[in-house]
């Protein structure tokens, strides 16, 4: 399974054409405790670098941004009720299934190295 | 103090069969009520049954567990909390409004209407602006209100291209989210290192789609937009009108007008500038203003002048549309313009130095220990980014906490967005120098603690009803009524 | 100097050699001197304190208070003097928004009773700390239910809704894009198959509709919920919150999002304001709700304690990507309603509205009986408020003139033959015998 970034600290881990989407360990630590996650609904459709939902914490709250054009085939629903699993983990806290429709728009994402990179340079 | 037995909610007070109310026993002529039960709700809804004297010690206790303006010192940046005058209170109930309808006939509000228009006058005075209307409620009504006078404006022209609204980074969040529910897109402008807008970053979003430009001036962090001349030049070489946020006009008063600097239309917060008590979040006003042709693009009703003198209530035939049921939240009127009438143009006329010579007092008396990132002098209120020395990791938001211990309020904390530690004080021109004095030592002394003692500073507060309030788990399992406690 | 400000001269010269300036005018240096007022404002001079009492006594002079049936989205009800004596408290009068928790606990506290009375009256899950006033927290429950369905852009609002309700709900609509569409009224009542056809058209994304409606009738809205819901739509109720008290509730109709005007809860008319728009939902629409909400939880030592919450939904945070622009709200007007609905209990909500009702249906008979006058909605229900249609040679102007030299405001003019009369519990049977008096003379 490969991962791929957005500047705006999303991922999405593919097999085939199936791709999960969260948000970076990165990401999850600016924002501190998650209070909130808005998902799509099943059988949506998203637009790449359109927003599908948002994460919300205490005093912030991010859009989340599409990384690629797709369906959405699942939700995580266990984000309804404890959305702290990102914090905990966000790699593994995936939040959407998407159904990806080109595989192409894969080659404008960051690796995992340019994406460390990458946080590296907003750090400083 | 009876805290432990009436600081309960009240429903926790609550004794079936008890009663708080007064009804008179009419014998009117239809004896009951008799309506078809598929109308009528399946149970009474639960509300508390108390008696008088339980309500009234209930939220009498619970007034104790407050702090208002009445209380103490409240520099609460960008809020404005100055001292609410008694006698405007009291002029609500003298001027004979409170049964006063909305549907009566103007012949027998004439007095109302007086007041209303009265204040509008003065205002536009004050504003340098030709018309105001005080219909908007509140100071982001008022910002709405004003963006839908200038879309009006521009589709009058048949020019409907301008979709764009400037406002600089370190605008309060009310600008964009005005500028977006009256359907605009938001452009945003950067400030320079001295937090006032960048005219090179400005000039180059200023366009034919832009229809306003939103400033305020002084700006968020208390500095004067010196080059509005040339930015108001700028906006209406580009056919854009320019919008005056009047949240930071008190230091204005007696100093220049906004109508002056080249502002179109403009709000004032008249639960900021002029007085009126702030409520605990409300209600506020909003008035608005504008200049010389833009007066027929105010929303309906309006208050009109007859031709015999007399004052009516009338739709404009240009108009945007509707703001409120009918002319917005009327008894704050009284206060303000109570408030205006017992300054005069003298009293008004100190308003902004003395709350500018308070800032700068309090500043300089701060800012070798708290990071001073903008050189004075400051206008009404000024920003710190937190302590300067940040070795022990004590925050902005510890130090506000450490203030309440001493019976002040704390300042206005993470706004503006500019700096990690923002720390925002406006002491306002009704605060004396012993108070201003004794704030300025409780600062020094927790700045001085934050690097002796950290952990002390940084459990605070220890004085006050509650302490650090678990706000993720609010935010994380909302109970937001008491079936849900 | 002046009472408000405390600066002796001596004060302002330390304070200003303490800041390195010489003058006060120093500290506007930055101030271009083009700009600088030139001279003071043109106002009055200033008035001492008996001379302002003068003045708003001159004020009142030319005000003129009548014996109110009139509504239209505004009743005169009972004040309890109680309610009064607790809003005038400065502790929570001149406090601002509660973002110090520790030293807000009272305001936060009576907005989470506030929130807790209302969500009894509507039934519904979740209440904000307050709106503007009934029009604008329906305008704004419009723009919560287009924000909700994220694609939808089109809302219906029912041709019986209040007049001014409606205006507001078209100046929002206007300005964020919205479709606003009437649903046609027939006999008095929302037009059930006008609403199934254009909802039918599909891409709703909510339903407006008010109970009792602008002409004071009590719709039966049983199936509309089922209707709605089945167009993926959202259905909004604008009601009058003291009838809540008797009437059956926006939850039991099943309605997503109750809105409208809390004022009839003993609020002073006040010439129109200060008053309290409400603005309740069910829990899955929370997190999409304009405006501050409170709620409880616990401090580090285990006491309860209220809290301003789900802020990431507001402006302050969200900026132009909040479903509102609202910042301050109606503050102490919540206070207003947690006093009133504490000492009035259900019992007393009840007791008002049924001698609204026994007044207005009194007033009503004894109108009908003069022959002057007719109802317009024989067979429609009404709580305390009814149309009447003059009978020829009587028209509207002339019925309320003749009332308005008596001291009486006799209705609302709704057209040349018809007026929107109410009554409520401070009408008595005297005022009642007035009125009805004036008419037979006519």
């Amino acid at each position: 399974m490969k991962i791929y970034y957005l500047p705006s600290h999303e991922y999405i881990k593919v097999e085939d054409n199936i791709g999960l989407v969260g948000i970076s360990v990165y990401a999850a630590k600016q924002l501190g405790t998650v209070t909130y996650v808005d998902m799509p609904e099943e059988g949506d459709d998203v637009e790449k670098e359109e927003v599908f939902g948002a994460v919300e914490s205490r005093k912030a709250a991010s859009d989340l941004f599409a990384p690629v054009s797709g369906e959405v085939l699942e939700v995580n629903e266990e984000l309804a009720d404890n959305p702290r699993l990102i914090n905990n983990a966000p790699l593994e806290t995936w939040i959407m299934k998407v159904k990806i429709n080109d595989l192409s728009e894969l080659d404008a994402l960051m690796d995992e190295a340019a994406y460390a990179a990458y946080c590296e340079g907003l750090s400083h | 103090m009876n805290k432990r037995l009436y600081s309960n909610l009240i429903f926790e007070l609550s004794q079936r069969g008890r009663r708080g109310y007064s009804l008179p026993d009419y014998n009117y002529a239809c004896t009951s009520m008799n309506l078809p039960g598929s109308l009528l709700r399946a149970e009474a809804p639960e509300l508390p049954e108390v008696d008088e004297p339980t309500v009234v010690r209930h939220y009498t206790n619970s007034s104790n567990n407050n702090f208002g303006v009445d209380t103490g010192f409240y520099p609460l940046g960008s809020c404005t909390m100055k001292y609410n005058p008694k006698i405007n209170e009291a002029m609500v109930g003298r001027c004979g409004i409170a049964n006063l309808h909305p549907s009566q006939s103007t012949a027998s509000v004439q007095g109302a209407l007086r007041v209303y228009r009265t204040l509008e006058q003065y205002l536009a005075e004050i504003g340098g602006m030709a018309e105001f209307t005080l219909n908007p409620f509140a100071g982001a009504h008022g910002e709405y209100c004003g963006l839908m006078v200038i879309k009006a404006y521009h589709l009058s022209r048949g020019d409907d291209a301008r979709t764009k609204v400037i406002v600089p980074v370190s605008a309060h969040g009310t600008n964009p989210a005005s500028a977006a529910m009256a359907g605009f897109e938001i452009v945003e402008v950067e400030c320079l290192s001295d937090g006032t807008v960048d005219i090179d970053d400005f000039r180059s979003k200023l366009d034919d789609a832009v229809a306003a430009v939103m400033l305020t001036n002084p700006n968020t962090v208390g500095m004067f937009e010196k080059n509005i001349p040339q930015i108001a030049e700028a906006v209406h070489a580009a056919g854009a009108l320019l919008y005056y946020d009047g949240a930071n006009l008190n230091p204005m008063l007696g100093v220049a007008r906004p109508g002056d600097m080249g502002f179109d239309v403009m709000h004032i917060n008249l639960h900021k500038t002029f007085s009126t008590p702030h409520g605990g979040g409300g209600p506020g006003a909003g008035p608005v203003g504008v200049r010389k042709g833009l007066e027929a693009f105010l929303p309906n009703p309006r208050v009109v002048e007859c031709a015999d003198g007399t004052l009516d209530v009338a739709d404009g035939e240009y108009g945007f549309g509707r703001l409120g049921a009918w002319l917005g939240n009327f008894a704050v009127y009284v206060k303000a313009l109570a408030y205006i009438l017992t300054m005069g143009p003298d009293g008004l006329g100190k308003v902004g130095p003395l709350a500018t010579l308070n800032a700068n007092y309090v500043m300089h008396a701060l800012s070798d220990l708290y990071l001073q990132p903008i050189e004075g002098p400051c206008k009404h209120e000024f920003v710190f980014d937190g302590i300067r020395d940040k070795s022990t990791g004590v925050t902005t938001l510890n130090i506000a906490k450490a203030l309440l211990d001493y019976d002040f309020h704390a300042p206005t904390i993470y706004f503006p967005l500019l700096f990690h530690e923002s720390l925002m004080i406006e002491p306002t021109e009704t605060e004396s120098k012993e108070t201003l004095d004794a704030f300025v030592d409780v600062m020094r002394k927790i700045a001085v603690d934050a690097v002796s003692e950290p952990d002390k500073v940084k459990g605070a507060p220890y004085t006050t009803p509650v302490t650090h309030p678990d706000e993720d788990e609010a935010a994380l399992n909302p109970i937001v009524k008491f079936k849900d406690l | 100097m002046h009472p408000y400000l405390p600066h002796t001269e001596a004060d302002i010269a330390a304070m200003l050699h303490s800041c390195g300036a010489e003058t006060l005018d120093d500290l506007y240096a930055d101030v271009p001197p083009s700009l600088r007022l030139k001279e003071p404002y043109r106002l009055p001079d200033a008035m001492s304190e008996p001379e302002l009492e003068r003045f708003f006594a001159c004020i009142a002079h030319q005000n003129h208070e009548r014996i109110i049936f009139a509504g239209g989205g505004f009743y005169h009800h009972y004040t309890p003097a109680a309610v009064t004596a607790m809003t005038s408290r400065s502790e929570f009068l001149t406090a601002y928004t509660p973002y110090q928790p520790e030293i807000s606990q009272g305001t936060l506290q009576y907005i989470f009773e506030y929130q807790s009375m209302m969500c009894s009256l509507t039934g519904l899950d979740v209440s904000n700390a307050s709106m503007y006033d009934g029009a604008s927290a329906t305008a704004e429950a419009m723009i919560m239910a287009v924000a909700v369905s994220r694609r939808k852009r089109r809302v219906l609002i029912s041709a019986t809704v209040a007049e001014a309700v409606a205006q507001v709900a078209a100046t929002y609509a206007f300005g964020a894009g919205i479709t606003l569409e009437v649903i046609p009224e027939h006999a008095g009542s929302t037009d059930r198959e006008s609403l199934a056809q254009m909802l039918g058209a599909g891409d709703v994304a909510g339903v407006i509709v008010a109970s009792p409606n602008r002409f004071g009738i009590i719709e039966d809205y049983s199936g509309l919920a089922d209707m709605c819901h089945a167009a993926k739509s959202l259905l909004i109720m604008n009601c009058h919150a003291s009838t809540l008290g008797v009437l059956r509730s926006p939850a039991e109709w099943g309605a997503d999002i109750a809105c409208g005007e809390a004022q009839s809860l003993g609020m002073p008319l006040n010439y129109g304001g200060p008053y309290l728009g409400y603005l309740c939902c069910t829990k899955s629409l929370m997190r999409k709700m304009p405006g501050r909400i409170v709620g409880a939880t616990v401090d580090s030592e285990g006491r309860r304690a209220f809290v301003l919450t789900l802020q990431a939904r507001e402006q302050h945070i969200r900026r132009q990507k909040a479903t509102s622009n609202i910042c301050s709200n109606q503050g102490i007007m919540t206070l207003h309603v947690a006093a009133y609905l504490s000492l009035m209990g259900a019992e007393g909500l009840r007791r008002v509205n049924e001698l609204s009702y026994r007044a207005a249906h009194t007033l009503a008979e004894r109108l009908c009986a003069t022959g002057k006058v007719r109802m317009r909605y024989l067979d429609s229900p009404y709580l305390n408020e009814f149309v009447v249609e003059t009978v020829e040679p009587l028209d509207a102007d002339t019925m309320l003139g003749a009332l308005d030299v008596e001291g009486i405001l006799g209705g609302i003019r709704l057209s040349d033959n018809a007026v929107l009369i109410a009554a409520t519990e401070m009408c008595s049977p005297a005022d009642i015998e007035r009125y009805v008096k004036t008419i037979e003379k006519l």
